[in-house]
């Protein structure tokens, strides 16, 4: 099971054949365990991970640090989920330092952003308060690095 | 004026092209080619590798370092060597830092041979031992191992070939081209034959990090010859940086031996190379010091490859052993009536797939063809492919 959490996180197109392949295991059974994983949460989802640059898209996205105050009952975890609950809000952590909460916010532009933070983010009951940073340029994202380029060659034959 | 052919010396004159060289000339310059034919890792060194070395660059650490190799380094393989194979060498006198495994066993082979001493050493095997043996003016003693024995070396076999004249016994575990693993129980007959009969061995270790368990995924188990009881006092352990660090660029490898041995190598080393790169050395800190884990994750791209690459064969109807090391099948191709030249010709010539004649690695490796598997996952996925293709055309 861990072999295949682990090429799913590589590449979460791995056909449940070639996982077979690669880790020398029955179809059958690399399908069984991946509905397994899907169901008992351990595999939440699955997404492409998108240079934005040349897909042409132009939304924004900004990491915004919130400080809260935990509440009697559930501490943090009741206002964390419930942020985590705007479709604006790509990722959601809570963070040990200076602030409570890191999240991560999506938005066609600056001011649908901004609008968002000032509108409904800083308005929950218990924010006391936030800071916005914008993202202006990505050279990694989950593992991969952008505008991947140069491959090096080797000879085609050596001993 | 005389010939310039008569001018080369009758030793070097003696060896022949390497059947490598032949080959890679007919693959050259053609650009379909997928090659399984490369003896060297497809990642790049790790980048906190690379890094180290360019921080070393950047520092401008750009001088010779101390002939035996920088202190620093000399203390991280002695410390991996303790943890890995459990034999302890003193990093001030018995490690010596190389130009690649070749250089050490250049000039092991220098520093321990008279004119007609004997070395026995395994085939099919790595295309420089024999030349090596030769160039120091040594007798190279051929045992051929089996494809029936999965290329195990027999203690048997050693033992009929030894002589009166016999001073070296060369291994090489896990093999390149056949990716053989030593079973233990030879091992262990191997050394006593070693011990009774006083010879040194050299073990060539460089694929040891490369093993793979039972279940093809988890690492496997790697003895060295030099830890068996008796052993370390007659042993030149070599390993290097190449295959599992995928550092062969950097051309760094090592030799830990006796001090008297060493010194004996050292004295070679210090004319003719005086040392090893220092970038190449400071990187390979690095590597000693924080590379396990990368390591790890490219043995075990290796190891997901090796599966595919069996379960293919198997699928063909092609027989090959389950290699235990290293990044290389030696699939068995009798069954087509054609010689290990021939089927790697036509492979190249009808699908564009380059694989290595066994043949070019001795005359033990007829019968087989070496398929490297250190090739990304797609490309030797449409290589299995093509070769399967091929296969059931010449079944038909």
């Amino acid at each position: 099971m861990e072999a295949i959490v682990e090429l799913l996180q590589k590449n979460a197109r791995f056909s449940s054949a070639e996982i077979a392949d690669r880790l020398d295991m029955d179809e059958a059974e690399v399908i069984r365990h991946i509905k397994e994983l899907e169901e008992n949460g351990t595999i939440f989802g699955y997404h492409a991970v998108i240079d934005r640059e040349r897909s042409g898209d132009t939304s924004v996205s900004a990491m915004i640090e919130i400080k809260l105050t935990p509440q009697r009952d559930g501490g943090f975890d009741k206002l964390a989920e419930r942020i985590a609950k705007f479709d604006q809000v790509t990722n959601c952590y809570l963070m040990s330092g200076g602030y409570d909460l890191a999240v991560i916010v999506e938005g066609e532009t600056l001011n649908d952003v901004a609008r968002f933070v000032s509108e409904r983010l800083s308005t929950v009951d218990g924010v006391i308060g936030t800071s916005t940073h914008f993202q202006l340029k990505v050279y990694k994202q989950n593992g991969f690095i952008a505008s991947a380029g140069f491959k090096p060659e080797r000879l085609p034959v050596t001993p | 004026m005389k010939p310039l052919e008569d001018r080369i010396a009758k030793q070097v004159a003696s060896i022949p092209r390497s059947g490598i060289r032949d080959f890679f000339e007919l693959v050259q310059g053609r650009d379909d080619v997928i090659s399984l034919g490369v003896g060297e890792p497809d990642f790049a060194a790790p980048w906190h590798i690379r890094e180290a070395a360019i921080f070393a660059l950047e520092k401008g650490q750009t001088s010779y370092t101390s002939n035996l190799g920088l202190p620093s380094l000399r203390e991280s393989i002695s410390k991996y060597v303790t943890k890995k194979f459990d034999v302890k060498y003193d990093p001030k006198t018995e490690v010596l830092v190389t130009v690649g495994v070749s250089e050490a066993l250049d000039i092991a082979c220098r520093a321990l041979l008279d004119p007609g001493d004997e070395v026995i050493y395994h085939e099919p095997c790595y295309v420089s031992y024999s030349p090596s043996i030769v160039m120091a003016y040594g007798k190279s003693v051929a045992i051929q191992t089996k494809l029936e024995d999965k290329f195990a070396l027999l203690a048997s076999d050693v033992e009929a070939a030894i002589t009166d004249r016999t001073k070296i016994l060369l291994l090489n575990f896990p093999t390149n081209p056949t990716g053989a693993v030593e079973p233990i129980e030879e091992l262990e007959k191997i050394a006593k034959l070693a011990i009774k009969h006083d010879l040194i061995v050299i073990s060539d270790e460089i694929y040891s990090e490369l093993i793979y368990g039972e279940n093809g995924i988890d690492v496997g188990e790697h003895t060295s010859i030099a830890s068996l009881p008796g052993m370390k006092e007659r042993t030149i352990l070599l390993h290097g940086f190449s295959k599992a660090y995928a550092m062969t660029g950097f051309r760094l490898g090592y030799s830990c031996a006796p001090h008297v041995l060493t010194e004996a190598m050292m004295k070679i080393h210090q004319y003719s190379m005086l040392c090893a790169p220092i970038m190449s050395q400071l990187a390979a800190v690095e590597a000693l010091e924080n590379g396990d884990a990368e390591v790890e994750r490219m043995r075990k791209a290796y190891a997901q490859r090796r599966n595919l690459l069996l379960r293919k064969f198997r699928k063909m109807e092609v027989p090959c052993f389950s290699p235990g090391g290293a990044f290389y099948a030696f699939p068995d191709i009798r069954q087509f009536g054609l010689s290990s030249m021939e089927f790697a010709h036509r492979l190249l010539e009808e699908e564009s797939v380059a694989v290595v004649p066994g043949t070019a690695f001795g005359p033990a490796g007829e019968g087989c063809v070496r398929c490297c598997y250190a090739t990304a996952y797609d490309e030797l996925e449409i290589a299995l492919e093509k070769i399967g293709n091929f296969v059931s055309r010449l079944k038909s």
